[in-house]
């Protein structure tokens, strides 16, 4: 009930087709941001903020999910809530650092010093929400190394979109457009999600996402509104982008098995198939300003849903993906294998330098001797 | 107030601090502006303070989100020095395009 009664106070609101930017992705996270302060300021009612006192861990769990306030790191929680989160958190922190590699292909070859540095910004960026991300699940109790030998021997996924490839300069910004697009879409309500560190976390990602969706938007704005070849490079790169951006958000509703009980823990918001319709509603009228198709004979508002009708994505091609059978897993891991093990040396020499360092500052006069 | 996982009371697994690159954990505080306090604002990993300082730069604070940075390992604290404050944050102020503002939005054009 009282879970009900803030979802109208606070509103998780996606504003309609026509609202201004002012009023879009951004403002919903500033919303998110205001609701935790909120939160933190009114704690839970009739209870000493952070002290369980006597009561039943379970209940006092259940009692904060309840009242929309956070769960932090020292507080008990249930295994299945911790390793759901740990599960989770770990493959969208995989999904930062492998996503950087689709892009970084471009690096060298984007057409213009401006592009070259923004691509730049935009990639280190990835690395950042990685690095966030996996500090907010070490505060369950995995260690980041863990989570990266689990993601090195092929025993946590990363998200299925960037085991396609990039295979011009439009793709750049298809990705920036609708795979950037599509996390926020994802990302946004997670904002809210009911594990502290998580939802700090996401708020700092989505607010540096939105930089990362308009940049792509503007590339193929440009392409669109250049030459006919570029048109079409914008429109190729559209084509192949648009149906691995809608598997994004997983599979159908009716198959998804985790959905109930993290709803139930307020980690997950929406069903995976509320925000990919989301994501259509979104996509479509900016399809329109690009003046680019998006690859649908389907597509079409439906008056009565207030919402566009679209052909889904092959789910049985996001679960081939996801079993390691796409068109770049291979190479995408091989590449994340290589980096690292071409990294060791210089996290084994910064290690044994700060050793080094922190003895000679203990035992000045052995040194000396 | 730490998040370390090792000073965690709660129920659960058991926490594990196998740290396989011998890299300890700091936490992140960055004072956001002139006359606000430092706040936390996540963790990372570093051999020692120096690149924990310089790691927490390039990780939290590619926007200017801060003025001042401490570093804190399990028992210490360590705060960027004053003066080497503006070289510190300069190179952000020249990559207006990692805001989003930095774009031109076409007429119309809404959720961006
Ligand atoms: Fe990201
Ligand atoms: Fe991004």
């Amino acid at each position: 009930m009282s879970g009900c009664n803030t979802c109208s106070v606070h509103g998780h609101h996606f504003p309609e087709p026509g609202d201004g930017p002012a009023s879009g992705l951004l403002g919903q996270v500033e919303a998110a941001e205001a609701a935790l302060r909120a939160a933190a300021e009114r704690g839970r009612p009739g209870a000493p903020d952070g002290a369980a006192g006597d009561t039943d861990p379970q209940e006092y769990f259940t009692a904060l999910i309840e009242a929309d306030q956070k769960i932090e790191p020292r507080d008990w929680m249930p295994d299945a809530y911790r390793r759901t989160l740990i599960r989770q958190i770990a493959q969208h922190a995989h999904s930062e650092i492998i996503g950087m590699q689709p892009e970084g292909n471009w690096i060298t070859r984007a057409p213009s010093l401006k592009r070259k540095a923004i691509l730049l910004a935009k990639v280190q960026d990835e690395a950042g929400h990685g690095l966030y991300l996996y500090a907010a699940a070490e505060t369950l109790g995995v260690s980041r190394d863990e989570l990266v030998e689990l993601l090195l021997a092929g025993r946590q996924k990363y998200s299925s979109i960037f085991n396609y490839p990039t295979l011009t300069w439009a793709d750049v910004g298809a990705i920036g457009w609708l795979v950037d697009g599509a996390a926020i879409v994802n990302q946004v309500p997670l904002c809210r999600c009911s594990y502290g560190p998580y939802a700090r976390a996401m708020i700092r990602i989505c607010k540096e996402e939105s930089f990362h969706q308009r940049q792509g938007y503007e590339i193929l704005y440009t392409l669109a509104h250049g030459t006919p070849a570029q048109r079409e490079m914008a429109q190729d790169a559209v084509n192949r982008w648009w149906y691995p951006s809608l598997a994004m958000f997983g599979p159908p509703d009716r198959d998804s098995t985790h959905s109930e009980q993290s709803m139930a823990w307020k980690i997950k918001r929406f069903s995976n198939d509320e925000l990919r319709q989301r994501f259509v509603d979104m996509c479509v009228p900016q399809a329109e300003i690009l003046g680019l198709r998006i690859p649908d004979p389907e597509l079409r508002w439906n008056p009565e849903r207030q919402s566009y009708d679209f052909t889904p994505p092959d789910y049985a091609e996001l679960m081939r993906v996801i079993s390691g059978d796409g068109p770049c897993n291979r190479q995408r891991m091989a590449r994340r294998r290589r980096a690292h093990a071409e990294g060791a040396w210089v996290r084994e020499a910064a290690a044994a330098y700060a050793a080094k360092r922190a003895a000679r500052a203990t035992a000045p006069t052995e040194v000396a001797a | 107030m730490s998040d370390d996982p090792r000073t965690r009371t709660g129920g659960g697994a058991p926490a594990k601090t196998a740290d396989r690159s011998g890299w300890p954990l700091w936490e992140v505080f960055v004072r956001p502006r002139r006359g606000l306090a430092h706040h936390h604002v996540g963790s990372l990993h570093a051999p020692d303070a120096e690149l924990a300082l310089r790691n927490a730069r390039d990780l939290y604070t590619r926007r200017q989100e801060g003025v001042s940075i401490w570093v804190v390992p399990a028992a210490a604290i360590t705060a960027s020095s004053p003066d080497e404050k503006d070289a510190f944050f300069a190179p952000a102020a020249d990559k207006v395009y990692r805001h989003p503002t930095f774009y031109e939005v076409p007429e119309g054009a809404a959720h961006l």
